[in-house]
């Protein structure tokens, strides 16, 4: 059965530079959707990446990641806007990496568009006011 | 100075036969584009102008009322937050970026500043009690030395913002040219230009319609945190001498205002308590000026679009911290709003500080009021220091201190 799930992986640097994502169709055949990086050689680095096949595939894909020194968490969270506390600034919109926060035009509001959340938190400590939330 | 169309007296007049004509400082820019500076100079009485962003360097008195006995407070806290007391007995001053004394601030970088004195303000405007604890060393005449208790704004005596900078004439467009996120005052910045802060208005801030300071001066009366209030003094770090374009737009940050309004006439929705991550705490402030069109020149400058103003590029990893001055380049707010800028041929995504929605709001709520009949102008009493002041951003020439001299102060 065909599933998506989307994690976090964090490479320590002596990874940063391996080539070890695109083992994950080589390997075992799943397709993937990297929705955020950021890594340079000999550096930490962070992907969102989304993986799409079968589901105990996954989790050997998962192991082997784990094996080879990357840290794995699930993006289950769900990141919320608080209408009552957002001025309306814009401060979290140039941040937001999938634009999942943007500035309409021309009522110049903020909007959150949920479904184009990676839940990568940027906007949370962004936010001046206190508007953006995790779930867990 | 361009021959008079109206004057004070006339336009307020007008406001009080509910016949003046009023249009927003962004609703003017189609009119003067449609009609022509001349034809609209002689249309429109006033133009409001509007902003909505963190302005440190804001504050608030407050005269809490004798206790029985007395007592001169030595030190107070409101809700944690220490708020200054060397005034007098029971004048209190609270500063918006003071963080709560229990806060950790910066220990674990970057810090949260969950709550300051902007936040006292707020709760204080939004009639929430507020705690207040308060020392003493007790004398004669004010023997009490210790306090404990609830204040709400209602029962003060006096509180009124008085906030000695505010409304940037224009402000730097932030970056980081370094390799790790950086916290600023301007925002998160994340490394390798990969995101860029700016903060004015733009065509609806208040200085930049006016950028020679020809009609907003001291005794202006404005729309300050959702009531009213008055341009007090020319703001700290007022500096009317940067380079400025053509048209007399400042290239860099340049006037500011110094401001003060009844705190009970103000709303909760127009004085926000902010959390700075990494930086502090601080004040976002709604504040308009109403701009008389007194002669045509006063039309020609209200007239200003955002691809007018330029902004200078500021990397915030390094020069701006170290004060070396180094500008990566120059863009104007048109793009700024666009949603991204080029900086050393990269694109860089923009995040504004400044709500460009509210200043939107706080013009449109003055042109209201004053359509309504229920603001009046009032003519400055003292012009704000312009070009011809000479006036300059001096930096601090530290002198060296030998250690006899040393207080012990920290
Ligand atoms: S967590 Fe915030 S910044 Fe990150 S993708 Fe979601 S909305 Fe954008
Ligand atoms: S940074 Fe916060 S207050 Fe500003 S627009 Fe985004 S969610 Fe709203």
């Amino acid at each position: 059965m065909t599933v998506s799930q989307k994690v976090v992986l964090r490479f320590p640097s002596e990874v940063a530079d391996k080539p070890v994502v695109c083992e994950l169709a080589l390997q075992f055949g799943l397709k993937f959707n990297i929705l955020q990086a950021s890594i340079s050689a000999h550096r930490e680095g962070v992907m969102v990446l989304e993986m799409l096949g079968d589901k105990s595939q996954q989790e050997k894909a998962l192991s082997f990641l784990r094996d080879k020194g990357l840290e794995i968490e699930s993006l289950s969270q769900d990141i919320r806007k608080v209408e009552e506390r957002c001025i309306h600034c814009g401060a979290c919109v140039g941040v937001c990496p999938t634009q999942a926060l943007y500035l309409e035009k021309p009522s110049f509001l903020v909007k959150y568009e949920e479904s184009k959340c990676i839940a990568c938190e940027l906007c949370i400590s962004s936010c001046f006011t206190g508007a953006m939330e995790a779930l867990i | 100075m361009s021959k008079l169309l109206r004057t004070y007296e006339e336009i307020n007049q007008k406001i009080k036969e509910g016949k003046a004509v009023v249009v927003t400082a962004e609703e003017v820019i189609d009119l003067v584009e449609s009609k022509g500076v001349e034809k609209a100079a002689q249309e429109v009485d006033v133009v409001t102008t509007g902003t909505f962003g963190v302005m440190c360097s804001s504050g608030a008195f407050l005269n809490i009322g004798h206790t029985k006995p007395r007592m001169k407070i030595n030190e107070a806290y409101l809700n944690g937050v220490l708020a200054y007391a060397g005034l007098a007995a029971v004048d209190l001053f609270v500063g918006a970026t003071q963080v709560a004394k229990d806060d950790p601030l910066n220990k674990v970088h970057p810090g949260e500043f969950k709550y300051g004195g902007g936040h006292v303000i707020q709760d204080l405007v939004a009639g929430k009690d507020v705690l207040l604890e308060a020392f003493a060393y007790g004398t004669d005449c004010y023997p009490r030395k210790k306090l404990t208790t609830w204040i709400n704004l209602r029962d003060l005596n006096q509180a009124y913002l008085f906030n000695p900078r505010n409304a940037y004439q224009n402000y730097n467009v932030a970056v980081n040219l370094s390799d790790r996120t950086i916290y600023t005052y301007m925002g998160m910045l994340l490394p390798n230009l990969d995101s860029a802060g700016f903060s004015s208005a733009g065509q609806l801030s208040p200085l930049l319609n006016d950028p020679l300071y020809r009609v907003i001066g001291v005794g202006t009366k404005i729309f300050l945190g959702g009531g009213t209030g008055y341009i007090a003094w020319e703001g700290t770090q007022h500096t009317p001498t940067v380079e400025r374009t053509s048209r007399g737009v400042p290239k860099a940050g340049a006037g500011t205002l110094a401001v003060i309004g009844d705190l009970k006439g103000m709303s909760a929705d127009w004085l926000w308590g902010v959390s700075v991550r990494g930086y502090g705490c601080s004040l976002a402030v709604g504040l308009g000026v109403p701009i008389p069109i007194l002669d045509e020149e006063t039309m020609y400058y209200c007239s200003v679009k955002d691809e007018d103003i330029l902004a200078p590029i500021v990397d915030y990893s390094s020069a701006y911290p170290n004060g070396t001055g180094e500008i990566l380049g120059y863009v104007d707010y048109r793009t700024l709003r666009e949603g991204s800028i080029l900086v050393q041929d990269k694109k860089v995504p923009t995040s504004s500080m400044s709500s460009y929605r509210r200043a939107r709001e706080v013009a449109t709520l003055l042109k209201e009021w004053i359509c309504k009949g229920e603001f009046l102008l009032t003519e400055p009493v003292l012009k704000l220091p312009g070009i011809e002041s000479g006036l300059q951003f001096r930096n601090l020439p530290e002198r060296p201190v030998n250690n006899n001299f040393l207080t012990g102060g920290r």
